[in-house]
């Protein structure tokens, strides 16, 4: 019983974590907390069951559509309301990305409606495997290796290609980076692009498995996962990961016990004392009063 | 006289009302101490729902009730004052977002504020007069305050906190100061709006409310009182005179708030200070007046 929820809590942790690394990279590299990347995190699961209706797309080719329509339309947000806000202060920019986020959502609602739509069945054939007294589906299978496999390529690219390095580098001074002849607009532009397939990735997952998606979901979405984020510390990609499948267990936990009705409050409650305790989040790095 | 003042305007003229009373709040702990907050409509909810129980369950007089609203509202701005000082920037604004979730899931599943269906009927109390009155007295504390010594305070704390320690400024006392005292504006409009609209439901407090009081403030110009007013106006207004694009309308308010954050960052009077403005169009000294 408790490997199973263990494994459940792992499956939802995992698309957690999937969207918690859109928040860190960009609160890493412009420490903007982006709240439009919840309805990115919703249009991919749209755009993905667009697929899925109209073109009968297996998960894979579902998956990767939405990833590069996200791809483009986390680009094009960037460049149309955060980046004329480069200079001013932060709280603009967090209101522009407020917009953004109540733009999205109501252009998604306008185009399908507000109701709650399922993905055809026929999407992924569902088996279950035994293994002793644990059930898992294909699709939890599925959902944690891709998920697996996706931050691990963000990992190789971070820490091994060219593009990494840049990023890496603003991220730790911003405008040492510039002087040092990086293109400041490319490194934010990739990252807002790998943030954003990362998030639609998570959010096709994330349809399928509660088979329900709907225009308002960004919104709650969006905060556990910000949540997650916070709790691995804010702008550490391992700690967004870490922090992913921490809440997930945690939300599952709470369903078993019958407390399902609590599960925001959970989150938000293990935010709270990870704030209160360890501001910094469980693997963030120290922050600095300068003088 | 039936043309202006009919059912439909005076119903707006009452929310313009109330949202400028709760932005002034707003606006004391975000324009004029720096604090950032999104947990705004977790301290209406509170002076809401105190109010409405007082109201409906003892049925103690309006003026009680509004008072003890306020006043809740303000205990939980202490609250939540304490722990989180040690918190600064982002992390502030995560833990209070953190709080009003908190508070929202709390109030769905208590027995005795009404779960989910909220409270109703709550007695219709509230009167453009009352809201009126507490407007103009709200306005005038805060001017108040502003040019007090404990405003002085709060102003060199948004400017910089380090310093402001150095020079003596108990920074923790006068940032619960500031909490309790936005807090106790955020329950005076919460028990105002409970006690106009006669129903109140959990779903009315979410984080799309503590963000709409906030881009009052940020739209108008934070810090400033009468930017907070027109700030408030506007946006209350926004949605109606959108009316005649009906379905479109949130799509406008998103791209509006963009549109503003790009053009004026500073909201629309940001920085204008209105007593050098006046000094300055009639050719004033500043000396002569003796200030």
């Amino acid at each position: 019983m408790f490997y199973q929820q263990l494994l459940n809590g792992l499956t939802v942790g995992s698309a957690y974590a999937l969207i918690a690394l859109g928040y860190t990279m960009v609160y890493g590299i412009i420490t903007l907390i982006n709240f439009a990347h919840g309805e990115i995190f919703m249009v991919g699961a749209f755009v993905g069951l667009a697929l899925a209706i109209f073109f009968k797309a297996n998960i894979f080719v579902t998956i990767i559509g939405a990833m590069v329509a996200c791809m483009l339309l986390g680009v094009v947000v960037e460049k149309i309301a955060y980046r004329p806000l480069r200079r001013s202060s932060r709280l603009s920019a967090l209101i522009s990305s407020i917009g953004v986020s109540i733009f999205l959502s109501t252009l998604v609602q306008l185009i399908r409606g507000p109701q709650t739509t399922n993905y055809p069945t026929n999407i992924i054939q569902n088996s279950m495997y035994h293994l002793g007294s644990i059930q898992i589906s294909k699709l939890q299978v599925m959902m944690i290796l891709i998920s697996a496999l996706l931050m691990l390529g963000l990992h190789l690219i971070v820490k091994y290609t060219k593009i990494g390095k840049a990023m890496r580098a603003v991220s730790q001074d911003y405008d040492a980076a510039s002087l040092m002849g990086i293109n400041i607009n490319q490194v934010i532009s990739f990252t807002f692009a790998v943030g954003s397939a990362l998030a639609a990735a998570g959010g096709v997952l994330v349809g399928i498995y509660f088979n329900a998606v709907a225009p308002l979901m960004g919104l709650s979405a969006g905060l556990k996962a910000f949540s997650a984020a916070v709790l691995g510390g804010i702008g550490s990609i391992p700690g967004a990961m870490l922090g992913g499948v921490i809440l997930g267990i945690a939300e599952i936990t709470a369903i078993a016990l019958g407390k399902s009705s609590y599960t925001d409050a959970i989150a938000f409650s293990i935010l709270l004392l990870v704030l209160l305790i360890k501001p910094t989040g469980l693997l963030g790095r120290p922050i600095q009063r300068k003088v | 006289m039936d043309f202006i003042f009919n059912d439909y305007n005076l119903r707006i003229l009452i929310s313009v009302g109330i949202y400028i009373i709760m932005a002034l709040g707003l606006n004391l702990i975000t324009g004029v101490t720096g604090q950032l907050s999104l947990g705004h409509a977790a301290f209406m909810s509170i002076g809401a729902y105190t109010s409405a129980l007082i109201s409906m369950k003892l049925g103690l007089p309006f003026g009680v009730a509004l008072l003890a609203g306020a006043l809740m509202a303000s205990f939980f701005g202490v609250l939540v004052g304490f722990p989180t000082l040690r918190l600064t920037g982002d992390y502030l604004a995560i833990a209070t977002l953190g709080f009003a979730e908190i508070v929202r899931v709390l109030l769905v599943n208590m027995q005795f504020t009404g779960g989910a269906l909220g409270l109703s009927p709550i007695p219709n109390k509230t009167n453009l007069y009352i809201v009126y009155l507490l407007v103009f007295v709200v306005i005038f504390a805060m001017y108040r305050i502003e040019n007090s010594r404990v405003g002085r305070a709060f102003l060199a704390i948004r400017e910089d906190e380090i310093a402001a320690e150095a020079m003596g400024i108990q920074t923790t006392k006068y940032k619960i100061l500031a909490f309790a005292m936005g807090a106790f504006c955020a329950g005076l409009g919460g028990a105002l709006y409970a006690h106009y609209i006669t129903y109140i439901n959990p779903i009315d407090f979410g984080f799309m409310k503590s963000i709409e009081i906030l881009n009052m403030v940020v739209l108008g110009g934070m810090g400033s009182i009468p930017g907070t007013i027109i700030g408030a106006s506007l946006l209350t207004l926004a949605p109606e005179t959108l009316r005649f694009v009906d379905e479109y309308r949130m799509l406008f308010y998103g791209a509006m708030l963009i549109a503003l954050m790009i053009f004026r960052p500073n909201g629309l009077l940001g920085g204008v200070n209105f007593r050098n403005l006046v000094f300055k169009t009639f050719k004033l000294n500043r000396s002569s007046q003796g200030k």
